[in-house]
């Protein structure tokens, strides 16, 4: 196939059984891809590592990296759980890809020392990995894949497994990091925090297929999916009217009213059903209620006292309708900011 | 140990309760007939006239020879088997049970059997043995070449099978990771994937050792029990003994000490377990 020069991520992948994902990014682009466990974040990445077998194509740059291997492909992977060679320093993991592509070893290591500083953490490279904590090895690991010079840095889940004052502080320093990279980058994550402040588009995956994708503003606003309503924390609705065409309703939390008795007003934005949990939510508690579909409602503390919002409670729930936010389940691919 | 946790680990009591006698008893029974044979055979040795039996020039031959060969075996295991386990680990082809199958056939030959087959293939008129002899004038049967080669056959199997074991234990990912890295498989091996699985490697290459020093049966059977050049350790003091018990027992007391003493230095440097 011979395709025009362009630079950035043109993506039209398959693998088996596992993903179909179409993406198109600029050099300097941040996209992160969020979905559900088993919705096929991994594969993606790895299949543009090369790591699994994939069908399709992955422009980078104008090449096709499904042609490649994965040593030949100029990617960076940061793995889940980082894979530091454990028998290896700081320095060595980090001057490990350089010296594979036959960098002398004193160059390899004088590209290692400098990433090590750029990251803060130049003091440790004689340390071996165990003797590093979370976010000192995430940090490694991070400039690891960045030794190669990569054209596309690939990122799971790298905030996973690190306590939250080490994701957040890690979370700042990536962002800055990012901001100087002019490659790709691909964020896989489960925090809607890192879509929301790292990523300049989203891709939504659900059972293997791109359920949305988006600026980080426009999913939040109109999730598509029940697992990103769930992550940005805003109820979801799903009609399907007499003509089969599907229409998604989201409001929040916070305008939901909550009562004993059947409210007034429009019965398409009541909802009965009995208490599931309730739970402390800032300042105020939030309840999650067992109806078609399951919602969250978020009441005063009193409000729950006086009502006696305990498990178990039977409620009625409604929402004002300039409070909801309707939409088309086919509005996605709005990239544009609004 | 200090007496503060050696009193603190008597009076510690399993939370889950006893150890059942249904256990226990085969368990101490077991630990018994593998250590009172060492032991009687420790007290039957008569130490007055050990250091004579020690002194014996047979002795030091065979032990040198027995040393040496063993060494030699464990060598040619490592550099034969260390790449079959690594393709068995690593590499998923056509016929892969099959080969670990073929390769693991000899653990469970009698030996007298291996010594019978290598007969057949290296001996003067086998398979591979009467063309070799054409060739370069040279036979297995009768030499110390012909003792490391029924070692290995032996012991082979041991090592391939413990090594492949220490490889799969050592994650594939950080293959994977060496990879989308740039290395190359063989850098991968040799910087990753060798040193992540080097204890295990290590215990498998003291096992097959262990293994070539104690064989008998391929050894006698295929080189018969010339001193100097095929007679080991087993073999004579399988001989010895027909003659002078009291040698005999010498000869097994420096197997043992040998035996062990390799076991326990191997084990506080690489087998890390207490």
């Amino acid at each position: 196939m011979t395709s025009p020069y362009s630079p950035g991520l043109q993506v039209d992948l398959t693998v088996p059984g596992r993903a179909r994902v179409e993406l198109d990014a600029e050099p300097g682009a941040v996209i992160a891809v969020i979905g559900p466990n088993g919705a096929g974040k991994s594969s993606f990445v790895r299949a543009l590592a090369g790591l699994v077998a994939a069908d399709g194509t992955a422009l980078l740059d104008g090449t096709d990296l499904l042609t490649l291997s994965a040593r030949d492909r100029e990617v960076g992977l940061v793995f889940q759980g980082q894979l530091l060679f454990p028998h290896l320093s700081a320095l060595d993991n980090v001057a490990f890809g350089p010296r594979s592509r036959g960098r002398s070893r004193r160059d390899a290591d004088r590209t290692a020392q400098d990433l090590l500083d750029t990251f803060g953490i130049g003091h440790l490279a004689g340390r071996r990995p165990r003797e590093l904590s979370g976010g000192q090895a995430q940090r490694v690991a991070i400039a690891r894949a960045l030794a190669t010079e990569p054209r596309l840095l690939l990122l799971d889940e790298p905030f996973t497994g690190l306590d939250v004052t080490a994701a957040m502080a890690l979370r700042i320093e990536l962002a800055q990091h990012l901001a100087s990279f002019d490659g790709v980058t691909v964020l896989v994550t489960h925090e809607a925090i890192d879509a929301l402040t790292l990523a300049d588009q989203v891709l939504v995956l659900d059972r293997g297929r791109v359920a949305q994708h988006g600026t980080p503003q426009h999913v939040a606003a109109r999730p598509a999916t029940d697992h990103v309503a769930r992550l940005v924390g805003v109820n979801l609705v799903r009609e399907t009217d007499a003509t089969g065409v599907e229409a998604l309703t989201t409001f929040s939390p916070r305008d939901v009213t909550v009562s004993l008795r059947r409210p007034e007003g429009s019965a398409r934005l009541q909802w009965q059903g009995s208490v599931a949990s309730a739970q402390q939510h800032g300042d105020a508690v939030r309840l999650l209620v067992d109806c078609e579909p399951p919602l969250l409602a978020d009441v005063t503390p009193q409000a729950a006292a006086e009502l006696g919002l305990a498990p178990g409670r039977d409620v009625w729930l409604s929402v004002k309708a300039t409070a909801v936010r309707r939409y088309g389940s086919a509005d996605e691919d709005q990239r544009g900011d609004r | 140990m200090s007496p503060r946790t050696q009193s603190q680990r008597s009076h510690r009591t399993d939370p889950l309760g006893r150890p059942p006698l249904l256990l226990l008893v085969p368990a101490v029974l077991a630990v018994a007939l593998l250590v009172v044979p060492l032991l009687a055979m420790l007290a039957a040795i008569d130490w007055r006239t050990l250091p004579t039996s020690l002194s014996s020039a047979p002795l030091r031959t065979a032990l040198w020879l027995s040393l040496s060969t063993s060494t030699a075996a464990m060598l040619v295991c490592l550099v034969l088997g260390l790449p079959v386990a690594w393709l068995l680990a690593r590499v998923d082809f056509r016929g892969r049970s099959l080969v670990r199958v073929l390769v693991t056939v000899p653990m469970v030959l009698p030996p007298v059997v291996a010594g019978v087959a290598l007969r057949t293939a290296f001996g003067r008129t086998g398979l591979v043995g009467e063309p070799l002899l054409a060739a370069t004038g040279f036979a297995f049967p009768f030499t110390a070449w012909g003792v490391v080669l029924a070692h290995t056959f032996v012991s082979m199997p041991f090592v391939v099978l413990a090594i492949e074991g220490a490889l799969r234990s050592a994650d594939p990912d950080y293959d994977a990771a060496a990879a989308t890295l740039g290395a190359t498989r063989w850098t991968t091996f040799r910087r990753v994937t060798i040193p992540l699985a080097l204890p295990g490697i290590v215990a498998g290459m003291v096992l097959g050792w262990a293994r070539s020093l104690g064989e008998f049966g391929a050894t006698i059977t295929f080189n018969g029990n010339y001193p100097g050049t095929t007679q080991t350790m087993p073999t004579l003091i399988y001989v010895t003994r027909q003659s002078d018990q009291d040698a005999a027992l010498a000869l097994s007391l420096v197997m043992l000490v040998v035996s062990v003493a390799v076991l326990l230095l191997l084990r506080d440097r690489w087998l890390g377990t207490p």
